[in-house]
């Protein structure tokens, strides 16, 4: 398997206050990678970094292209989609206008098709489509966030923390869908969670993080079995 | 009662005047919170553009469209030379261009034009319509506006474009990470601004002529206007605006005398941020302290 993205020494900054201090790590092609670390850890700061929305020193390298520094706009456009933390919902408009802006980089035709496969995986989201996404609840709302992201075909998906302020029912929901999305949509996914627990049964490779450094790098598997790192980093 | 029905339609044509200009002010609320204080400015420019065409010799309606056109670019590079710079500036700042701004437009239109008050042709006829209640100039600049107003509405509801300028508007954020070009948008909504501005010159002049300070006072009901319907609702812009020209028109009649008018739009100003801020329309906007 080859990396679909690779970062070298990446280093972020909001303002003075450096927040990544050199990551390196790769999210495989087809694969589903985590990014697991307690709160300030940096993994938000990693994923917006990943899209060109903070100031970043190093290596990110997107399909052999380089696309550190880039504009957002056109890092998205590479095929990079992001849920971002508090799901990002343009709350004036509609469940429709949000799914159509998801669209918004592809050629009209093309979304018919896709609309009716993002009903497939969220049925709820065909019942709400002429409601104001803003009354929408939380589950349905990242519900949305993961369809509008899907709408953009991407190569690669970032997910932040798909599982914060929902219910443990709707959060088994969510994931049981996104396993299938893996599956059928070949697209690599980049997971940010706090439940790592959630996050290393669905992903393949983990790399833990502390004050904005790789401290564990490792398969998905070995890391969950192996009891030390779950007790000093994990904790439960 | 005739001259109460007269001023009522009167009023529904100067308020279309407001409406136009109260929405382009809402386009640039929206999109930067901020007032463009220099929005009158620039529609008398482009009224003077048309009149410029008119006199090469074109067509009163080629002329139209092509100030339309011209005050789109205008606009757009209004927004990429002299706001983009300071778009993420100290709100002191940004106000402090926006009247500079009008300064310079102002300025700049008495030195290209001169600043003597000049006659400005409608393309409607000059005659009294049904049974003297409303003129041809009256009737045919509010289905113009009218039909400006319907037309942005159409293009901001059902096209890929309105849309992601509506996007851009509302949560700049996200609306990068589906890939829209934020900055292209904002400039967009400044040329189309500009635009609306100009047709509302154009329908205006004929009436209070044209001298390059022949927007202020419409600016300033055009803001009453924006302020009554809610300075974030579009929609709520553009009934306000009708509301606020017929008000002036009856209060002018009626009440304070047409030399007190302008006064109406202070007061409605005032009345409105006092009792209620978000408007007849608006959001009402919560933040944490």
């Amino acid at each position: 398997m080859a990396a679909l993205l690779e970062a070298k020494g990446l280093h972020a900054a909001y303002g003075e206050t450096k927040v990544l201090h050199g990551l390196d790590f790769a999210v495989q092609e087809g694969g589903v990678t985590a990014l697991l670390g307690a709160n300030g850890a940096g993994k938000t700061t990693t994923l917006r970094a990943l899209c060109g929305m903070v100031r970043t020193q190093g290596e990110i390298v997107l399909g052999g292209k380089s696309i550190a520094n880039m504009a957002t706009e056109d890092i998205v456009r590479l095929g990079v989609a992001h849920v971002p933390d508090g799901r990002g919902t343009f709350m004036e408009l509609t469940v429709e206008e949000n799914m159509r802006l998801g669209a918004y980089t592809r050629p009209a035709r093309e979304s018919t098709a896709d609309f009716e496969r993002m009903f497939g995986y969220f049925p709820r989201l065909k019942e709400r489509y002429r409601q104001q996404a803003g009354t929408l609840s939380g589950g349905e709302q990242q519900m949305l966030a993961i369809a509008r992201a899907l709408l953009l075909r991407p190569r690669l998906l970032l997910l932040d923390e798909p599982s914060f302020g929902l219910a443990p029912l709707i959060v088994r929901e969510i994931f049981g869908i996104m396993r299938r999305i893996r599956d059928e949509e070949g697209v690599s996914i980049l997971l940010v969670e706090q439940n790592a627990t959630l996050a290393l049964a669905f992903a393949e490779d983990a790399y833990l993080l502390e004050t904005g450094r790789i401290v564990i790098a490792g398969k998905a598997a070995d890391i969950s079995k192996d009891e030390s790192i779950r007790r000093s980093y994990l904790g439960y | 009662m005739e001259g109460f029905i007269h001023q009522i339609i009167s009023g529904i044509a100067t308020g279309g005047i407001y409406a136009s200009v109260a929405l382009a002010l809402v386009m640039i609320y929206q999109a930067t919170h901020h007032v463009n204080f220099a929005q009158g400015e620039m529609a008398t420019f482009s009224t003077y553009i048309t009149l410029v065409l008119i006199n090469l010799g074109l067509p009163y309606w080629v002329a139209f469209i092509g100030a339309f056109s011209i005050s789109f670019v205008i606009g757009v590079l209004v927004e990429r030379v002299l706001m983009r710079p300071v778009a993420n500036a100290p709100v002191l700042t940004s106000v402090g261009v926006f009247i500079g701004l009008l300064l310079i437009v102002n300025s700049m239109t008495g030195w290209i034009f001169d600043y003597t008050i000049k006659q400005f042709p409608s393309p409607f006829p000059d005659k009294a319509l049904f049974g003297g209640f409303v003129s041809g100039h009256e009737l045919g600049s509010t289905g113009v506006t009218l039909t400006v107003l319907i037309l942005v509405y159409l293009f901001f509801r059902h096209t890929r474009l309105g849309l992601a300028m509506r996007a851009a508007a509302f949560n700049p954020v996200s609306s990068r990470l589906v890939g829209v070009r934020v900055g292209w948008m904002l400039a967009l909504g400044w040329g189309l601004a500009a635009a609306i501005g100009s047709v509302a010159g154009c329908m205006v002049a004929p009436v209070v002529f044209l001298d390059p300070n022949m927007m202020s006072g419409i600016l300033l009901y055009a803001f009453a206007g924006a302020l009554l319907g809610g300075i974030d609702s579009p929609l709520g812009a553009v009934l306000g605006g009708f509301m606020v020209g017929i008000i002036e028109n009856l209060g002018g009649a009626y009440v304070v005398g047409t030399e007190l008018k302008l006064t109406l739009a202070l007061v409605i100003i005032i009345t409105v941020l006092t009792l209620k801020p978000s408007g007849l329309m608006g959001r009402k906007v919560y933040s944490r302290v």
